[in-house]
């Protein structure tokens, strides 16, 4: 393996962890969707940079599920939806961006500790894959527990889902069916939350969690 | 001969896959929950041939082996009892106008979705494809759960939602860390993710590495089995979902996700230099038994109570496997299987009470034995049954884990029995003002399906005083085999 192959699929994993961070401190709901696009578009290079060093073409389709339906499709659709439903544009987050921010590097150094001691004896570009996606995931899920948005929320899970695709795909030569099951699965989940956002609209006139919250405080 | 057990295997998977498709085209409801039934009917007899048959050589994606078996036997039954049970459930729901015909037709199809996706996680030879079948019935619940569309079942689905994909992302990394342990020895592709590959290699996987991913794994399918503090979504979707629902999802799906980790557990003790998985599993079990036996004093919500008591029997047989040995392990085995039965037959009374009563509050709710005596006694047996009382077949599996743990580690007996008196006092205190007293709420005459219901608790209070010798000799070498 060359200096290259190693350098840039380092390069490419390392800007997705960077992205997960600027996702971190989006307070609005357009520039939240711009970023996840953007998360995704270097998902998308990061996975077709091993299905070129791995020599799995396969890996190519799960690169073209993430380019043209996650940082395409899927951010146009949610831009629609909230546009349609008139949600406030600001989103509401839970703790401050200093605090969330510390809180996310230390997350970020948890997962180096964690995975790159732990994996000694796998492949280096695994290594780092494993690394840097389970720092994704952790990101994913700060994004989901800091904003009381649903719209956010789902972006948060988006993004930990990425993360996951990294991982699978750092892991050289694993069976295709995971890659599919895994664009297929954001796919259903999709709908789920269309439908759902569409109901939540019908029944409060607001996708703010918080005012779900309410409803149970009320019956309690 | 194998090629028989094979074409059960597909039967068990084709068979509601197929009545899904057709259920889903159906408009006329009532045709529908018969077809339902028929189908769910199928499925089991084709889970029971595979019971009694020579099992198939396991394939790259499928596997029947003497631990899944018992689980998909389970699991087809009571499919099929609740099926009988929803059929007179939609019946009422439709006359009183909470559910519309159109609804029904995506319930119904949801209904066997989700018993394909569960029988799929369970006869998985292949750690991705179990993966996702669990993802598939999360997503199918999580529908069925929004079902009635009102505040509180849009906020449980969601909840669910949220909690249940975090879950099912935690485990999907787990999966991912185990095919890297198992790829430099088993080498790369399809047989890296396989069940009867991975445990024939897993003494030469890195250590490390197994431990990280157990431990994303047991977090993961923890939260899908509800134990504590990961239990959030679970009263929720319980109280809010339709009642079928409540019945499969605590008899049924907590036990698929036990079931995988279960599979994990094996591969962990199969391996000398991994941390041992027993004391994480004692601890997550424990600390769910205790929290639950003391929420189940404070609930108002009839359904939301019952659905702390599975967060507290999941507790226990969680608490049993990680224990293990023989003993404990032939104990969780039959608890589970007891909890499921008794439990899924506790939700088929709910169900009906909180029709008669037009309400599931629990202080709107009394005097049921008089007012409806044979749903009221039901109520009472099944109550009985699941606080542990003698001679259900709870009473013989707590004991027998009790002394088990007493002989293998007594300090841990003392939290295990103290959870189990305070819950049972929570029961009994609850029950009381539910089943006697001055009748409160509702008196209309009622128009239940009592087959399913008798049916499940005479075969809880049968187990309490004889289980078959075949049985026993089949779950004791199951416990041999989980270690």
């Amino acid at each position: 393996m060359s200096h290259l192959d190693f350098d840039v699929a380092h390069l490419l994993a390392g800007s997705l962890v960077l992205v997960s961070f600027i996702l971190l401190y989006q307070d609005r709901l357009y520039a939240l969707l711009n970023v996840y696009a953007v998360h995704a578009l270097v998902l998308a290079l990061s996975v077709a940079w091993q299905a070129f060093i791995q020599h799995a073409p396969y890996l190519y389709v799960t690169a073209a599920i993430a380019l043209g339906f996650k940082a395409i499709i899927i951010p146009v659709a949610l831009r629609r939806i909230v546009e349609r439903l008139g949600i406030h544009r600001e989103i509401e987050t839970v703790v401050g961006i200093g605090s969330t921010m510390l809180a996310g590097m230390a997350l970020v150094a948890l997962s180096m500790v964690v995975m790159l001691r732990v994996t000694s004896e796998a492949a280096p570009i695994a290594r780092e894959d494993l690394a840097f996606a389970l720092a994704v995931v952790l990101l994913g899920l700060l994004v989901m527990v800091t904003r009381r948005n649903a719209v956010g929320q789902v972006v948060g899970f988006m993004s930990l889902e990425n993360g996951l695709v990294l991982a699978a795909t750092g892991a050289k030569g694993m069976p295709l069916v995971v890659e599919i099951s895994v664009a297929f699965s954001i796919l259903i989940a999709f709908i789920v939350i269309g439908i759902f956002l569409f109901r939540i609209r019908e029944r409060f006139d607001t996708v703010n969690m918080r005012a779900l919250d309410q409803f149970r405080a009320e019956r309690r | 001969m194998i090629g028989a057990g094979l074409g059960s295997v597909y039967a068990v998977l084709m068979i509601p896959l197929g009545a899904a498709a057709v259920l889903a085209c159906l408009t006329a409801y009532r045709f529908a929950a018969r077809l339902n039934v028929v189908a769910t009917f199928l499925a089991l007899l084709a889970a029971v041939s595979l019971l009694f048959g020579v099992h198939p050589a396991p394939g790259p994606y499928l596997l029947i082996d003497d631990l899944n078996v018992v689980f998909i036997a389970l699991s087809t039954f009571v499919g099929f009892t609740t099926s009988i049970f929803s059929a007179s459930y939609v019946a009422h729901e439709v006359e009183t106008g909470r559910l519309t015909p159109a609804y029904l037709r995506f319930y119904h199809a949801m209904y066997q979705v989700l018993m394909f996706a569960m029988n799929l996680a369970l006869v998985a030879n292949n750690i991705g494809l179990m993966w996702v079948a669990i993802e598939i019935a999360t997503l199918t619940t999580v529908m069925m759960v929004g079902t009635y569309r009102t505040h509180e079942a849009l906020e449980a689905a969601w909840k669910y939602f949220i909690l249940g994909s975090v879950g099912i992302a935690l485990a999907l990394f787990g999966t991912i860390l185990i095919y890297v342990a198992a790829q430099p020895v088993i080498g790369e592709g399809l047989n890296s993710m396989a069940w009867t590959e991975l445990v024939g290699h897993a003494a030469a996987f890195d250590p490390a590495l197994l431990n990280v991913a157990f431990v994303f794994l047991l977090l993961g399918y923890g939260t899908k089995v509800g134990l504590a503090p990961l239990h959030a979504w679970l009263p929720d979707a319980h109280a809010e979902g339709p009642t079928p629902i409540s019945a499969v999802l605590s008899g049924l799906l907590l036990n698929v996700a036990l079931y995988a980790v279960l599979r994990f557990k094996m591969l962990m003790t199969a391996n000398a230099a991994a941390v041992a998985p027993g004391p994480l599993m004692v601890t997550l079990g424990l600390v769910s038994l205790v929290f639950a036996a003391f929420m189940l004093y404070r609930r108002r919500d009839i359904k939301r109570m019952f659905a702390y008591s599975s967060i507290e029997h999941m507790g226990i047989i969680v608490f049993a496997f990680g224990i293990g040995g023989p003993l404990a392990n032939f104990a969780g085995l039959l608890h589970m299987t007891m909890h499921s039965l008794t439990k899924s037959g506790i939700f088929f009374a709910v169900g009906h009470i909180a029709q008669v009563k037009g309400t599931q509050r629990i202080s709107e709710i009394g005097g049921l034995t008089e007012t409806h005596p044979w749903l009221g006694w039901s109520l009472v047996l099944g109550v009985v049954a699941i606080a542990g009382l003698p001679p259900s077949g709870i009473f013989m599996s707590e004991f027998l884990m009790v002394s088990s743990t007493f002989a293998r580690a007594p300090l841990l007996a003392i939290p295990l029995v103290l959870g189990l008196l305070i819950a049972f006092g929570a029961l009994l205190l609850q029950l009381n003002g539910l089943a006697f007293g001055a009748p409160r709420g509702g008196t209309a005459p009622v128009k239940a399906s009592y087959a399913p219901l008798f049916a499940h608790l005479a075969l809880v209070f049968a187990a309490g005083i004889y289980l078959p010798a075949q049985l026993v000799i089949w779950f004791e070498h199951v416990s041999r085999l989980l270690g």
